[in-house]
């Protein structure tokens, strides 16, 4: 159930970096942990996106698999079932490696002009605030439709 | 057609996790430690705050009630005279089911901060939301009752993993229901090893000394800065 608040998310931060141009693919980078059900968030997202910039956009998912590292004995694991104590010195001193992550890694745009001229228009109304500043673009080709 | 690439690389909720800090700072500038109480609904949040938050010794409380709509708990709260701020996610923020950063941001001038030491923002009755969304907390407490089931922390492992202390409400039933307190202990160890509990009914009192001691430790803990 908390895909709607997550596609919420995916959303304003899509809308951020898109500088008002037309997205049809957004790629997400999603831990196992953060136990997101794709087919759930591509149904609220659809909602969601409305009259936004990624309106009728997809959602690809890579997702991240759960590990763990025992600090103390420095053993990393793979996790299926939440459970969190080392299972080499039973220890508690865990952290989590890989599997929390929920990132937006990249969007793809639609261009129908040569790479290069890409028509920045202004950021739309409504945009939250925040960091604005990790944004790289590259003039990748990705293979025409 | 050719598609270009836009590199983002960014957490989705950034943008949630930048207002929580904004937030922060302004209760670190108040010198008031702040707690994200969350549980899902009917566990017991209101009534225990109803029993542990009145007359703590040297700690002036203050509640921020998130609620979907009415303000039947903050009723309930300010009739023991203590200030209850509501905050309904309903009217202005679309029927949320938890609170977020924003949220309380718009609350905070409405609320005592040169006039309390701890503030409790109880967050909307929910399992799974409100861990996802820090709101400028110091800690957070969850609750959790022995109506709910053992293998809760299996399933909802966010939330367990989230707090720092979860409280084990209405242990008063233990005699009248089939519960293995052991095991829901077992359970959340394997979530969150370590993680503090405390054993409590929010009708006999019982515990809830020992909940009223954390909370003054929690209140007593370094702040980060308490300018003025």
């Amino acid at each position: 159930m908390h895909e709607l608040s997550l596609s919420s998310a995916v959303v304003n931060t899509v809308v951020k970096h898109a500088k008002g141009r037309r997205v049809e693919v957004v790629n997400l980078r999603i831990g196992r942990l953060r136990q997101v059900v794709p087919e759930t968030l591509d149904f609220y997202f659809n909602f969601v996106a409305r009259d936004t910039v990624c309106d009728g956009a997809e959602l690809k998912y890579e997702i991240i698999d759960a590990r763990l590292r025992c600090k103390p004995c420095d053993e990393e694991w793979s996790i299926e079932i939440p459970a969190f104590r080392c299972p080499t010195c039973g220890g508690s001193d865990v952290e989590v490696a890989s599997g929390n992550e929920f990132e937006v890694d990249s969007l793809e745009i639609g261009e129908d002009r040569p790479e290069g001229d890409l028509p920045l228009r202004d950021r739309p109304e409504g945009d939250l605030a925040g960091p604005q500043d990790s944004e790289q673009e590259e003039a990748e080709c990705i293979a025409p439709r | 057609m050719h598609r270009t690439k836009v590199k983002v690389v960014e957490e989705a909720l950034d943008a949630n996790n930048t207002i929580a800090q904004a937030n922060r700072a302004d209760f670190d500038r108040a010198g008031v430690k702040v707690v994200n109480f969350m549980s899902a609904p009917g566990a017991g949040k209101t009534t225990l705050l109803e029993r542990a938050v009145v007359d703590l010794p040297g700690v002036r409380v203050g509640v921020l009630e998130g609620d979907v709509q009415g303000s039947m708990d903050a009723d309930r709260l300010a009739s023991l005279h203590i200030p209850v701020t509501q905050l309904n996610t309903d009217p202005s923020f679309g029927g949320e089911c938890h609170l977020d950063a924003n949220m309380v941001r718009s609350a905070i001038p409405a609320l005592p901060l040169d006039d309390i030491d701890l503030l409790i923002i109880e967050n909307v009755g929910n399992l799974v939301c409100p861990a996802e969304f820090k709101v400028g907390e110091d800690t957070r407490i969850m609750v959790t009752s022995v109506t709910e089931g053992e293998e809760k922390p299996l399933k909802y492992p966010l939330m367990f993993r989230a707090c720092e202390l979860v409280l084990i409400n209405k242990i008063d039933l233990l005699p009248h229901i089939d519960f293995d307190v052991e095991r829901l202990l077992y359970n959340i160890d394997q979530v969150h090893p370590d993680v503090e509990t405390i054993l409590v009914s929010a009708r006999t009192g019982e515990g809830i000394e020992s909940w009223r001691e954390w909370l003054l430790r929690l209140a007593a803990r370094e702040g980060a800065v308490a300018a003025g």
